[in-house]
């Protein structure tokens, strides 16, 4: 399974569990585990109108995840968060219903949009998703700080200069652009299995910030490796995989830290100070 | 509205001019002002409502005021006031957030800057020294969402200070905490103040725990403030203007009760209660 | 009076039996939505209702590869979710929201399988867009009695727990200070949100049911304090949004591009949006008022002193 045309899937596979993982860190610690299902699915609306159209799905999808991000981000302000999410999702993917109307032939790339077909990834799709990647790594890198204190405590980042509503932005473009590339492996729907199940498992496992960072990464990485390797095996949709995989860390996750809790309730404090509590 | 001069000497870290905020059609801050002089501790002391965050809001530039102004160490305030470190009343982490107390403290050095903290022996040591400094040696590394009530405030105090602000605000930080745990924070408190000449406003609707620290008090009710020293402060007269009806005092052991005075004229009781102050 | 009806109505309106089913399915689901949304949106669990919708998309596509109909197969799969959802049962908004994610995920993973299965079975993909999508008009009068019994069901459950669920979403604390089981109410609410769910996904397909089910509620309690009355303006709205968008959907058979009509969940998921942000319109334009007037004043005093 690794030669000529594999090669470019296991790559292109590669390259979005280590921008889904980075992102999904802040997705699980700003509790956004909607908005993270929201925009991909939003997007699909825009891949679906972009086949209308005849232009490249990825474009589409690119136009309309930014648009659902914004959406989102400005009709939350002026109601709650969770039914502004919910309202501009469905807003989009109605639209996406209407495009699909519209259309004659369609059906084997709408299943590829929704649910993924890493194995159609050719060398010139490639070099977009590597160039997107670079560019979303760099931004992590550059807002790791403001954006940790804002999703932790936002007032007191407020209070320093750190706009929340600037953060927010951000960060839900950061979602927008990781949806945009993962068209080629995951498909709308599933991408953020990969944002919440890796990133959710490593906390558990490590107190520190960075760690669950790197962890994050090398949950989806185990994630999209086994599942293209499966895949490959039995035939069946790489999507399926990733959902069920993801989930399996998830619950591996909990039940450590279960573990954790029952052995050692006094993790991480010094022993004089856990022999007197 | 009385106003008390401040106290001399140096010039004010924070200065509260005349300031009102209407929120939704209500007056919630009427003419507020005050001074905190550098190194003081003040307690901003009254009941719910009475507009006590609103005021750290404004002051903290989350808010902007109807009218009036403050000023930090004699600047109009900025976006952004390294001057100032903020301890909110309470913050809900979740207790699987991979954040240790450590990291936390360290966010407080450098967390408006671009980029990722790059490991150094310098940054470390300050880290170290701060913990040390709040007593949060012993769960460094536990994570901030397990920490009890009383930790969480040691830690986000730690954070608060590691920037070397020269004014401190908390926002009610013993309003959750039990007695003793408040009472080690209050001393925590004071002790840093007066080492680092740090000022201190902290929010509170219960003065008698910090009576023994405060140097000054600015007492809220409805909307207004009156501020100078606990003595020239809390006095029936005082209080009564400002509640807008009869209060009186009761000095208690050393503590001071303030309750709603029988009928009658502002600061002389008729009825039941009927006592004169007895200052012990 | 049919002179002044017919550019509304599209010639045989009235008499398509396809549109009377419609009509009545559309406006039992939309009335269901709206007494079961308040209660989600009280209880800050949008992403949930949403998550029945997808998770109800694998039941379609599950009940699609058995043959069995499409709303006995949102059914179990909602209920399998309501099931699952309550075994992770998370107290805390955040883990419980991501637990969400991870079910649905799962769900999503299944159905990707379930789909996947079909395609190389039968060789057609119809199924993926009736299923997800929605297709009122194609609904069977059989159904008509399901419908009805489940849309029993849900209000029941709701009317009889009213004041223990409406106290326990506001306060969980308090609810349990008073000796109310919340977990108990909790999922049976749970269970009525499955139902729902299922209904509006046959109205509008199981992708966009979460607009039927959050919207008209949203919306509703962005205009009132009071739940009981906010189930009523909900379902009113609700109702509305349904029977316009059956209209629409109605005539667009004649409009362009393609003659063959857009479909209903277009246009109800648009106006439930459409009605959301109508109903901000008046606090945004107090809070514009009070901006200014504050701008107003600051001006003045700051002239002044």
């Amino acid at each position: 399974m690794f030669q000529g045309f594999m090669v470019n899937a296991w790559i292109g596979a590669s390259i979005v569990a280590v921008v889904a993982g980075l992102v999904g860190f802040f997705v699980v610690l700003r509790g956004s585990a909607f908005v993270a299902h929201a925009i991909p699915n939003g997007a699909f609306a825009g891949a679906a109108g972009a086949a209308l159209v005849g232009i490249n799905t990825i474009i589409g999808l690119g136009i309309f995840a930014v648009l659902g991000a914004l959406g989102i981000g400005w009709v939350s302000r002026r109601g709650r968060h969770d039914v502004a999410t919910a309202l501009v999702l469905v807003f989009m993917l109605g639209l996406g219903a209407l495009f699909l109307s519209m259309t004659v032939e369609y059906a084997p790339e709408i299943y590829s949009l929704l649910f993924g077909e890493v194995l159609g990834i050719s060398s010139t799709e490639l070099t977009p998703t590597i160039a997107l990647a670079v560019v979303s790594v760099l931004v992590i890198a550059l807002l790791y700080r403001p954006l940790m204190l804002s999703s932790v405590l936002s007032d007191v980042a407020e209070a320093r200069g750190i706009s929340a509503v600037r953060v927010e932005l951000c960060f839900l473009l950061m979602v927008a652009l990781t949806t945009t590339m993962t068209v080629p492996v995951v498909g709308t729907l599933l991408i953020f299995s990969l944002m919440i199940g890796p990133p959710a498992a490593a906390r558990s496992f490590t107190n520190r910030p960075l760690g669950a960072l790197m962890l994050s990464v090398a949950f989806a990485l185990v994630s999209v490796w086994a599942a293209i390797a499966i895949s490959y095996k039995t035939n069946y949709p790489i999507g399926f995989f990733v959902g069920t995989i993801s989930a399996a860390q998830y619950v591996l996750g909990r039940v450590w830290a279960a573990a954790r809790q029952r052995r050692r309730p006094t993790l991480g404090r010094a022993p004089a100070a856990a022999a007197a509590s | 509205m009385s106003r008390v001069p401040p106290a001399g000497g140096e010039a004010p870290i924070l200065e509260v001019e005349g300031v009102c905020v209407r929120l939704g059609g209500r007056e919630i801050l009427r003419d507020v002002g005050f001074r905190v002089g550098a190194g003081e501790f003040t307690g901003l002391i009254g009941s719910n409502g009475a507009g006590k965050t609103t005021l750290f809001r404004v002051i903290l530039g989350l808010q902007s005021a109807t009218a009036g102004r403050v000023l930090i160490a004699g600047h109009p305030r900025s976006r952004r006031n390294p001057l100032i470190g903020y301890v909110p009343q309470k913050f809900l982490l979740d207790p699987d957030a991979p954040l240790r107390a450590r990291d936390l403290v360290g966010l407080g050095l450098d967390a408006h800057r671009l980029g990722f903290p790059l490991p150094s022996a310098k940054r470390t040591a300050l880290i170290e020294e701060m913990l040390d400094a709040v007593d949060a040696r012993a769960f460094a590394d536990a994570r901030v969402g397990n920490l009890s009530g009383g930790e969480q405030q040691r830690v986000l105090i730690g954070h608060a200070l590691i920037s070397r602000p020269r004014l401190l605000l908390l926002d009610e930080p013993l309003a959750n905490l039990d007695l003793a745990s408040g009472h080690e924070i209050v001393a925590l408190l004071s002790r840093i103040s007066r080492e680092q000449q740090i000022a201190v406003l902290i929010s509170a609707h219960e003065m008698n725990p910090l009576l023994p620290v405060m140097d000054r008090i600015v007492y809220m009710a409805a909307g207004r403030a009156a501020s100078g020293t606990t003595e020239e402060v809390v006095r029936a007269e005082v209080l009564s203007d400002l509640y807008g009806h009869p209060v009186e005092v009761l000095h208690v052991h050393g503590r001071v009760l303030v309750v709603a005075g029988a009928h009658g004229d502002p600061g002389v009781a008729n009825g039941a209660l009927g006592a004169i102050e007895i200052v012990s | 009076m049919s002179h002044f009806l017919s550019p509304v109505f599209a010639p045989g309106f009235f008499q398509s039996s396809l549109v009377q089913i419609a009509v009545v399915i559309g406006a039992l689901a939309a009335v269901v939505s709206a007494v079961v949304g308040v209660f989600t949106v009280l209880r800050g669990q949008s992403f949930a209702g949403h998550a029945f919708g997808d998770i109800e998309a694998t039941g379609g596509s599950g009940a699609y590869l058995v043959g069995i109909g499409p709303l006995l197969g949102f059914l179990i799969a909602a209920v399998i979710g309501a099931v699952a959802m309550e075994a992770i049962g998370i107290q805390r908004v955040r883990g419980r929201d991501l637990a969400t994610g991870i079910v649905l995920g799962a769900a999503l993973g299944l159905a990707a399988l379930f789909l996947y299965l079909e395609t190389t079975a039968s060789s057609t993909t119809g199924a993926t867009i009736s299923v997800l999508f929605g297709s009122l008009f194609a609904v069977s009068s059989s159904t008509i009695p399901l419908v009805i019994l489940l849309s029993a069901v849900a209000v029941t459950i709701i009317a009889v727990l009213f004041r223990p669920l409406l106290l326990s979403s506001i306060s969980p604390e308090l609810a349990a200070a008073r000796g109310i089981p919340v977990r108990l109410i909790g999922a049976l609410y749970l269970l009525s949100l499955a139902v729902a769910a299922a209904l509006a996904a046959i109205t509008i397909g199981a992708i966009l049911s979460t607009a039927l089910l959050i919207g008209p509620a949203a919306t509703a309690l962005r205009l009132t304090r009071s739940p009981g009355r906010a189930m009523l303006s909900a379902g009113l709205l609700g109702v509305a949004a349904t029977w316009i968008g059956i209209v629409l959907a109605y005539d667009s058979f004649l409009w362009p591009p393609v003659k063959q009509g857009w479909p209903v969940s277009f246009f109800v998921v648009t106006l439930v949006l459409v009605f959301y942000l109508l109903a901000g319109l008046p606090a945004a334009v107090r809070a514009r008022a009070a901006r200014t007037d504050q701008r107003a004043r600051a001006t003045a005093s700051g002239l002044a002193g």
